[in-house]
């Protein structure tokens, strides 16, 4: 590999973005917390927003008219948003699961089993 | 092919007629939902005014009904999703009036056959009545979605009432219903699929729609290949509501297990609905597939006349021998269909309305041995004409009218049956003629088994039908009887429908095809 | 004349009518009063007889005008397309014959009722009854079409059903009814299909209009080898009376039919119902005319065979009905094969007269039941004619005219029914009718030497019938008498009732005395065996034991058919039962277990741990890609990632 004309571009922000998406990825399958799992969903969330980022800054940097063109971090603000509300929502189930069973276990989460 | 009446005449003024006739157990229903659970007796009674008032009316529909105008009348067309095509279309003409009134004349004489039910009363007659209501609706419907609506919702509450109120005996009730309804929801899958083929088929040029004039008279657009895969799946599908072999498996442990107020619906007007759509559905909207299959379904239907009547005669159980007995007839109604005339058309109709009638005599006089015996088995009943002999009358009317006795108005319709089909389907009528031998054997022996014979002492704490239960023997036998009689009466309206309805034109066409018989 | 005449004929459709009226009242109004419910009866059918009078004058007035042009009126009945059937009345002097003779012996049978039926609890369902029957055999004979006919033939056929078994308490009594039924079902089945195949070709079942169809050069077409279409018809029509008139070997159910009471079987059994067959062939004589030859002959062959088959088991038997059934059915197979040979009068003429024998002898017997408090085996009877005279006498008369002794009824019909099968060249057939009359004589005289004759049994409390059961005793004896006479003026029975034209024949009086001496020839025989015991009659069964146990059980005709029905019929239906259960229901069933059985083994994929699933997912949208990106033809066209650039 050439480390001489190397500069850091798009392919670059999208390999970051790629392996944060995969240790998240790797994460939920494989953690056993549900907190976790919680933890390694923000990490594939946040993930996606570095695409939509580098995406943004490489793709559509020229203005038209005055204004940039800022699709793509509207769209990493909105899954910020997003995410947020999500692990609200996801660790007050998971309080809920807890005080129930007393266990945060996700092997053991199989009441919806046959 | 040649030009086919598009669009057939139609009173506008009555249109009213039929939904009230429609929604009198709707509304009594309604009215009994609003009820405290314990007033057993006024349940009973709004739902016997309710099928009362349904009853009058369709029985003004077949006065008023103009036989010199023919075709569809009392009719009502309301656009439902203009978008598909679907109406909200009723209407009768001579063919389904009969089937109507079949409906209201044994919905109004189950009530009362239900009349000892003290468990859950209220629940029972809700589901009753909209089972009444849904088979009415089939009849009614002019326009196919329609007509697949009311189907769908007479399958569902006889399980619900197979399950509550049924007896258990070689099968488990359970089984009984699970059986039942979920064969004819598969025929009914069937059928759903050949409708909607045929939805797209007429719909192929635009204009979409589910009126069933609408999509006869767009044979053009149907091939011959189409049309005989699309009646291949209605066979399935009505084939297994009328039990024709093999699809009949389910009759007999069906009828066994429910209560007599189902078992008169089903085998009376349940069954017919089967008939009635082959005829309508099947031979009207696609005749080349019809007789492509004719001789199969010939075939077929002699078989079930033939292997019912004698599985009927090997049988110890009472609502057995009926079960299997309604398997057999149905076989007659099925080849009168497959022999695609119009002589053999009217009979057809004839039949199913005969057989309703009777079979609802038979199934609701077994029901009151049930109710009082608490045995359904021949073994042990016996003599029972000498402590109910009201009963014993009424199930001798019903035994006669089953093997045909002359006078009786099935024996016009099995007639009019093997008239028809003689011409065209030799040996299958032949076959299905010597049935009746069968069926006057089996008849026979039951009768003189169960009602003659010496007297038994256990049985000599009964009492006979009277009151509110007499009202099915007065009803069905005056029935009986006066169809016997005054044939013109019911034939003449069928055959009005028969040739009026477009139907003829389009037996003709079919029927041109088809050369050879003995004659 | 003719006119006035053909204003009474229009009435003829009250002759059933009333009698059937009467039924109706019994049935819904008078049911609890048993005198209301006989007497409302047998008015009806006394004006039915009256009116059957009426017309019966008024027919042999219209004389030769009423042969050629009977009265027919028309209704529509049933009118849709491809059927048409008409209700309607005909009097012509057939006709007119058989409303008298039923009317007569109706009301004689309803009168006697009175006596015999006293005390019964059915006693108004038996009037209620007694009324349909004649209702229906009156209206069938007045019939103007097959279908018609039909209907009433059945109505009959149920009537039978109901008074075999009117004592349904006992079991024997119901299983004869439902023998009854059946067994004519089956040659209603023949029939039937007579009556289709008829219709389909001539558009009519119409007599007069199938008459003249048939008549008018009409080419029969082979239909089944060489044999012609009229002949199939007549063939299958031919069941029907096959069935109902008891020939071979449909003839089973008529002595089993002897369960009911007995005016039943002198009405129905002897007199009416199983005359309706002959009545039918003679009805529809023109078909069997017009069919090959061979119809008629089987016709004289079965007929001729059941006449002597009959008789032979008539001189084994030992119940006084049964004897008396057995000697219908023979006479019965009298009148068949004298349709066969070709000579529809004479058939006519011997049912007149034996209705009025046979059922003078059958209410006979019932006096002596009733009298002997329910005893019917003629060995445990004795010396009866002089404790109970008018019984006897009248009996005796009727012997005497079933033997064909001169001058009473039976020997002018049973001559004639011999010459004519003679003359028309049926030799064998003819010897077979003359042995036939010879074991006619010698059983019945049988019956009447051991029953009247000889010494009393201590045991036996006897005593005269009523005048209720005597005086139709008294009435019928003297038709007995006198009936035959009918074969003697210028306007003869013959005149009336022939097929074809008319030629007035002088009696044969040479085969007549042949006749006479074969029926003196068994009263004879009887005399000697039973009366004077010259030849023991012990030592003639003990000589042919092995015929004598065939005759006396009927040549186990009745067990073959059980044996038939056991195993074929009933082992059938058990054969396709258990099909049904474990075949198609298995089907059926099975159908249940694999959808149960492919849910019990899907339903492990369902751990319910999110993990899982959430590899799935996973590996879901890497196939997704996969076959998006690398997939051939629709699908990779719809590759949304190649809009931008990258992979192909």
């Amino acid at each position: 590999m050439n480390l001489a004309n190397f500069s850091v571009g798009l392919s670059t922000y999208l390999l970051v973005g790629a392996m944060l998406f995969s240790l998240g990825l790797y994460g939920v399958f494989s953690r056993r917390n549900i907190v976790a799992i919680l933890m390694s969903i923000e990490l594939m969330l946040n993930a996606v927003n570095i695409n939509f980022v580098a995406f943004n800054r490489f793709i559509w940097n020229q203005k038209i008219d005055v204004h940039y063109i800022l699709t793509g971090h509207v769209a990493a603000l909105f899954v910020i948003v997003v995410a947020a509300a999500e692990v609200a929502v996801g660790l007050a189930l998971v309080i809920t699961i807890y005080r129930n069973r007393q266990t945060a276990n996700v092997d053991e989460f199989n009441w919806l089993k046959w | 092919m040649s030009a086919l009446p598009t669009v057939l005449p139609t009173v506008g003024s009555m249109s009213l007629l039929l939904p009230f006739t429609l929604l009198a157990p709707l509304v009594a229903m309604l009215l009994i939902v609003f009820l405290p659970k314990e007033e057993t007796k006024t349940i009973k009674l709004v739902a016997a005014m309710g099928m009362f008032v349904s009853l009058v009316l369709s029985l003004y529909a077949f006065y008023a009904y103009k036989w010199a105008l023919g075709g569809m009348q009392f009719t009502l067309t309301i656009p439902w999703v203009p978008d598909l095509g679907v109406n909200l279309a009723l209407g009768v003409d001579g063919l389904s009036l009969p089937m109507l009134l079949l409906t209201n004349l044994i919905g109004f004489a189950s009530i009362y056959a239900s009349w000892n039910i003290d468990k859950r009363v209220k629940e029972f007659f809700v589901l009753l009545l909209i089972l009444i209501a849904g088979v009415m609706g089939t009849f009614i419907a002019r326009d196919l979605f329609i007509f697949f609506l009311f189907y769908e919702i007479v399958v569902i509450p006889i399980y619900i009432m197979v399950i509550i109120w049924g007896s258990t005996k070689r099968v488990t009730k359970e089984y009984a219903a699970m059986k039942l309804t979920i064969y004819l929801l598969i025929g009914s899958a069937f059928l759903l699929v050949g409708m909607v083929a045929l939805y797209l088929a007429a719909g192929a040029n635009g204009n979409p729609t589910f009126m069933f004039d609408q999509l006869s008279a767009r044979q053009d657009l149907y091939s011959p290949a189409f049309q005989k895969v699309a009646f291949a799946l209605m066979i399935v599908g009505f084939g297994s509501l009328i039990s024709m072999f093999p699809f009949h498996s389910w009759s007999p442990d069906g009828y066994a297990g429910a209560p007599t107020a189902v078992s008169m619906i089903h085998a009376g007007v349940l069954k017919k609905i089967g008939g009635y759509g082959l005829i309508r559905l099947g031979v009207y909207v696609l005749p080349v597939g019809a007789s492509f299959w004719a001789p199969y379904i010939a075939t077929l239907a002699v078989i079930s006349v033939l292997y019912a009547a004698l599985i009927a005669l090997a049988q110890k159980d009472l609502k057995y021998v009926v079960g299997y007995s309604s398997v057999s007839h149905m076989g007659y109604v099925i080849i009168a269909i497959a022999a695609l005339n119009p002589t053999a058309a009217t009979g057809a109709v004839a039949m199913m309305f005969a057989h309703g009638v009777m079979a609802a005599l038979f199934f609701s006089m077994i029901g009151f041995i049930y109710e009082k015996t608490h045995t359904r088995n021949i073994a042990d009943l016996g003599g029972l004409a000498h402590q109910m002999p009201r009963l014993a009358i009424g199930f001798m009317i019903a035994g006669m009218a089953s093997l045909g006795l002359p006078g009786t108005v099935n024996f016009i319709a099995e007639f009019t049956i093997f008239m028809g089909a003689i011409k065209v389907l030799p040996v299958q009528t032949i076959l299905g003629i010597a049935g009746i031998i069968f069926t006057a054997v089996y008849i026979l022996r039951t009768i003189a088994n169960v009602l003659f014979g010496p007297r038994r002492s256990e049985w000599d704490h009964l009492t006979d039908i009277r009151g509110p239960e007499l009202v099915p023997l007065v009803l069905f036998g005056f029935v009986i009887f006066f169809g016997g009689i005054f044939p013109n009466v019911l034939m003449g309206m069928i055959d009005t429908g028969v040739t009026s309805s477009g139907l003829a034109k389009v037996l003709e066409m079919v029927s041109q095809a088809k050369m050879g018989g003995l004659f | 004349m003719f006119k006035e005449m053909h204003d009474l004929f229009q009435w003829a459709w009250l002759i059933p009518a009333l009698p059937f009226l009467s039924f109706l009242i019994i049935a819904f109004v008078t049911k609890r009063s048993k005198r209301l419910s006989s007497t409302v009866s047998i008015l009806a059918i006394l004006t039915s007889l009256s009116l059957a009078i009426a017309i019966g004058l008024g027919v042999i007035q219209s004389g030769a005008e009423i042969v050629e042009h009977p009265a027919i009126v028309n209704v529509n009945w049933l009118n849709i397309v491809g059927l048409e059937i008409d209700f309607g009345t005909i009097i012509d002097p057939l006709s007119a014959m058989m409303l008298f003779v039923v009317a007569l012996v109706a009301s004689m049978v309803q009168i006697y009722s009175l006596g015999y039926m006293r005390g019964d609890v059915g006693w108004s369902r038996y009037y209620a009854y007694q009324s349909l029957f004649a209702a229906s055999m009156l209206g069938m004979v007045i019939a103007t079409n097959l279908l018609q006919l039909f209907i009433f033939w059945e109505l009959v056929g149920l009537c039978s059903y109901l008074l075999i078994g009117f004592w349904y308490f006992k079991v024997s009594a119901r299983e004869a009814a439902k023998k009854a039924f059946i067994t004519t079902r089956v040659g209603d089945f023949g029939l039937l299909l007579g009556m289709l195949f008829l219709y389909t070709k001539f558009g009519t079942l119409d007599f007069a209009a199938l008459s003249a169809a048939l008549n008018t050069n009409f080419q029969d077409v082979a239909v089944i080898g060489t044999v012609g279409y009229v002949t199939v018809m007549a063939f299958l029509v031919f069941m029907g009376p096959i069935g109902k008139s008891g020939q071979f070997p449909l003839h089973v159910w008529l002595p089993d039919a002897m369960e009911g009471p007995t005016p039943v079987s002198a009405l129905i059994h002897a007199a009416t119902m199983v005359v309706a067959g002959v009545y039918l062939v003679a009805r529809m004589y023109f078909l069997f005319d017009h069919a090959s030859p061979a119809a008629l002959q089987f016709i004289a062959g079965l007929g001729a065979f059941t006449a002597i088959f009959s008789a032979s088991i008539a001189i084994a038997q030992d119940d006084i009905k049964r004897i008396l059934a057995f000697s219908t059915l023979s006479q019965l197979g009298y009148m068949m094969f004298a349709l066969g040979v070709g000579s529809l009068t004479a058939s006519m003429f011997h049912l007149m007269t034996h209705a009025f024998f046979k059922a003078l002898m059958f209410l006979a017997a019932g006096s002596v039941i009733i009298a002997l408090h329910h005893k019917q085996d003629i060995w445990e009877m004795g010396g009866l004619w002089k404790k109970m005279p008018i019984t006897g006498t009248t009996f005796f008369i009727g012997v005497l005219a079933i033997s064909g002794v001169p001058p009473f009824a039976g020997f002018w019909s049973k001559d004639e029914i011999l010459a004519h099968a003679l003359h028309n060249g049926h030799p064998i057939i003819y010897a077979v009718g003359l042995f036939t009359a010879f074991l006619t004589a010698f059983y019945m005289c049988r019956l009447f030497f051991v029953v009247f004759m000889g010494p009393e049994k201590k045991e036996n409390h006897t005593k005269e019938s009523p005048w209720s059961m005597t005086i139709p005793l008294m009435i019928l004896a003297f038709f007995s008498v006198f009936g035959g006479f009918v074969a003697l003026p210028e306007h003869n029975f013959a005149f009336y009732v022939h097929y074809g034209e008319f030629h007035h024949e002088p009696i044969a009086w040479g085969l007549a005395g042949i006749s006479v001496v074969a029926g003196l020839l068994g009263i004879g025989l009887a005399y000697v065996i039973y009366v004077t015991k010259a030849i023991s009659a012990e030592n003639v069964v003990a000589r042919f034991p092995g015929i004598y146990k065939l005759l006396k059980n009927k040549y186990y005709i009745d067990e073959i058919f059980l044996w038939l029905i056991h195993n074929i019929m009933d082992g059938l239906g058990k054969v396709l039962y258990w099909f049904d259960i474990y075949i198609v229901d298995g089907i059926v069933n099975g159908l249940a277990l694999i959808t149960r059985g492919s849910g019990k083994v899907l339903r492990r994929t369902n751990t319910g741990q999110l993990q899982t699933y959430a590899m799935v997912f996973f590996f879901a949208v890497v196939v997704i890609f996969m076959v998006f990106a690398f997939g051939e033809g629709q699908l990779a066209a719809l590759n949304p990632l190649a809009t931008l650039g990258g992979v192909k």
